[in-house]
């Protein structure tokens, strides 16, 4: 193990609302990847039991269809997760491809693109993914019996959220390829004749690794609360697919003969941030060379 | 400083065409079409009315040269009607804009009023208890879902305990004042400024945790100030630089950001004309809407960086 890694690892293990927070994602994630086989039918309703207290057999209670409850949820965490898991991924990617070129190369084209973050980045972020997510696929050329398809309602949010979110990761990358390409390896290296892919994924990626972790750890809650706000507006994910978002659509329809529903959904979106932002933020310290071992 | 200011400005305009070009393209992309409305509202139309009220729209051109018409009419402080509203959009968005204006304000308000206090009170101590717990009760409140805090507020407060409205800006009876405007604004405030305020904290307890290992900071210390003197007159005074930074990018943002607790709560704002006029297929109040919002992100932005320069004598632009 490196030592870098080594000394991350050490802190960590020392900041206990980081160790909290990883515990809390680590049994949602076990909860939302397991409950096929633990749970009942998220899609079962039982007529005879609409808005069920909670009970031995349903352990929340059930909805106004007289589905599980608790079911619900983990099927919804499926989704949430894993949205906010690839659009992480995504927008990381983005970032970091954007910034390397832009940091590395420098000039007209550092200038194009850092003009085009500022510009996303100023851009009023909600309405402007309540636009994208209300435009029609089916006029984009997708045809509409496909767009019925789970994986296809999935990978348009994440597109969507992705689109705009990769600036964070593209300033940051770019801050370090500038400061880092000045260094004697890397001089060094373009002296012995290593083209700039070589040098940008071999000896500059990895020197950035660690803030693009951190600003992907951090943007997992983020990502969470604005697929869940969409899915609440009913623009994310429909349907009888439930996301912790839509679930409280739901909720809210019947806020005033079944007020007791809007808590779950709603607590599992506070945790699951909670939980993101704590360890992200665990990380961020934990991986910062500059802060010592004793301070907080 | 002025000239980085006309900089700014220019790149601003730039941004808002091109958002204006980008969203316009997106909006003929949406499901629904103005004139097939028109055609399910009313039987009698035929086909041949159908194209003669498109290429009375312009709706036969293509979008790009309808782009460029809209620009002109823009240009010319023709905003266009709203369908939604029945109205010109500006009187559609003008009381919109005040209603957002009065929410928004109350908020931050009492976010800050809370928050400042807070994020000093945690900076005393570093890494205490205290200051572990603030930290926590920060991060709580930039992880709340506004819907469904919002959500809770309105279960507990009005369908539970009956103390207040749930919803709209005041009673069908016409309302009774200002008292009656106050209740209605109480759980959205509420639900904005515990979900805003956590953000302060932390801007504001790193703001003034960096100005404690100052020079200037000891040299009070040396000559017999107080600590409560150090930290109110000394230390708040330069740790307000940064926050203050922080407010004017999130003034801009105001005119959007409550989207979600206005649709909540029906309160009849910018945010929730923007969604509404984007779901109902009103082009024009949700273009020239999302523009201004638009604009007014692009000015806090600025503002922000003019307040920085001018409150921090260290910062100067060339």
């Amino acid at each position: 193990m490196s030592p870098i890694a080594a000394r991350a690892l050490r802190r960590l293990r020392r900041d206990l609302p980081a160790l909290l927070g990883l515990a809390v994602l680590t049994v949602l994630v076990l909860l939302a990847v397991l409950s096929p086989w633990l749970l009942q039918d998220p899609e079962a309703m039982d007529l005879a039991a609409l808005f069920a207290a909670p009970s031995a057999e349903h352990w929340l209670g059930t909805d106004e269809l007289g589905r599980d409850v608790l079911a619900r949820l983990a099927q919804g965490g499926r989704v949430s997760l894993a949205v906010a898991g690839a659009t992480a991924l995504l927008a990381a990617i983005i970032g970091t491809v954007l910034g390397l070129l832009a940091g590395y190369h420098g000039g007209t084209l550092d200038a194009l693109l850092m003009r085009l973050t500022d510009g996303v980045m100023a851009l009023p972020l909600l309405p402007l993914l309540i636009v994208l997510a209300a435009v029609d696929p089916s006029k984009l050329g997708i045809p509409p019996e496909r767009l019925a398809d789970e994986g296809i309602a999935i990978a348009r949010i994440v597109a969507i959220i992705a689109l705009v979110g990769w600036t964070t990761v593209a300033r940051l990358v770019r801050a370090q390829t500038l400061s880092i390409k000045a260094r004697d390896y890397v001089r060094a290296a373009t002296a012995i004749g290593a083209g700039p892919r070589r040098i940008m994924i071999r000896h500059i990626l990895p020197n950035v690794a660690s803030p693009i972790v951190v600003a992907a750890t951090l943007s997992v809650g983020h990502i969470v609360l604005i697929e869940s706000a969409l899915s609440f507006l009913g623009l994310g994910i429909r349907p009888p697919l439930a996301s912790w978002g839509n679930m409280l659509t739901g909720a809210m329809n019947v806020v005033w003969s079944a007020p007791a529903q809007a808590l779950w959904p709603g607590l599992a979106i506070f945790l699951t941030v909670l939980a993101c932002n704590l360890a992200g933020d665990g990380l961020q310290r934990a991986l910062d060379p500059r802060s010592g071992d004793a301070e907080f | 400083m002025i000239h980085h200011a006309v900089s700014r400005g220019l790149q601003s305009l730039a941004v808002l065409l091109i958002m204006s070009f980008v969203v316009y393209g997106l909006m003929g992309l949406m499901p629904g079409d103005p004139i097939d409305l028109m055609i399910a509202g009313d039987p009698h139309l035929t086909a041949a009315d159908a194209l003669r009220l498109k290429a009375l729209y312009g709706l036969d051109k293509h979008w790009t040269e309808r782009y460029l018409r809209w620009l002109a009419q823009l240009a010319q402080g023709e905003l266009g009607y709203s369908r939604l509203y029945a109205r010109p959009v500006l009187d559609a968005l003008l009381p919109a804009l005040g209603n957002t204006a009065l929410l928004m304000a109350a908020a931050l308000a009492l976010a800050l009023l809370v928050a400042v206090p807070l994020g000093i009170l945690a900076s005393l101590r570093p890494g205490s208890a205290f200051d572990h717990g603030i930290n926590l009760l920060a991060f709580a409140s930039v992880s709340l879902p506004t819907f469904w805090l919002g959500l809770m507020l309105m279960v507990v407060f009005a369908v539970q305990l009956g103390w207040l409205p749930a919803s709209g800006m005041s009673d069908v009876s016409g309302g009774g004042g200002v008292l009656d405007r106050l209740r209605h604004m109480a759980l959205p405030v509420a639900t904005l400024a515990l979900a805003g305020m956590g953000q302060y904290i932390r801007h504001m307890r790193a703001a003034m945790v960096g100005e404690a290992h100052h020079d200037y900071v000891r040299t009070a210390r040396a000559k017999g100030c107080s600590p409560a003197r150090i930290v109110l007159r000394h230390q708040l005074r330069n740790a307000l630089i940064p926050v203050a930074t922080i407010l004017a990018l999130e003034v801009g943002g105001l005119f959007s950001g409550a989207l979600i607790t206005e649709t909540v709560f029906a309160w009849p704002g910018m945010g929730r004309l923007i969604f509404e006029a984007v779901m109902g297929n009103d082009f024009n109040l949700a273009l020239v809407g999302l523009l201004l919002a638009t604009a007014m992100t692009l000015l806090g932005s600025i503002l922000a960086d003019m307040a920085y320069a001018a409150l921090d004598r260290r910062v100067n632009f060339r």
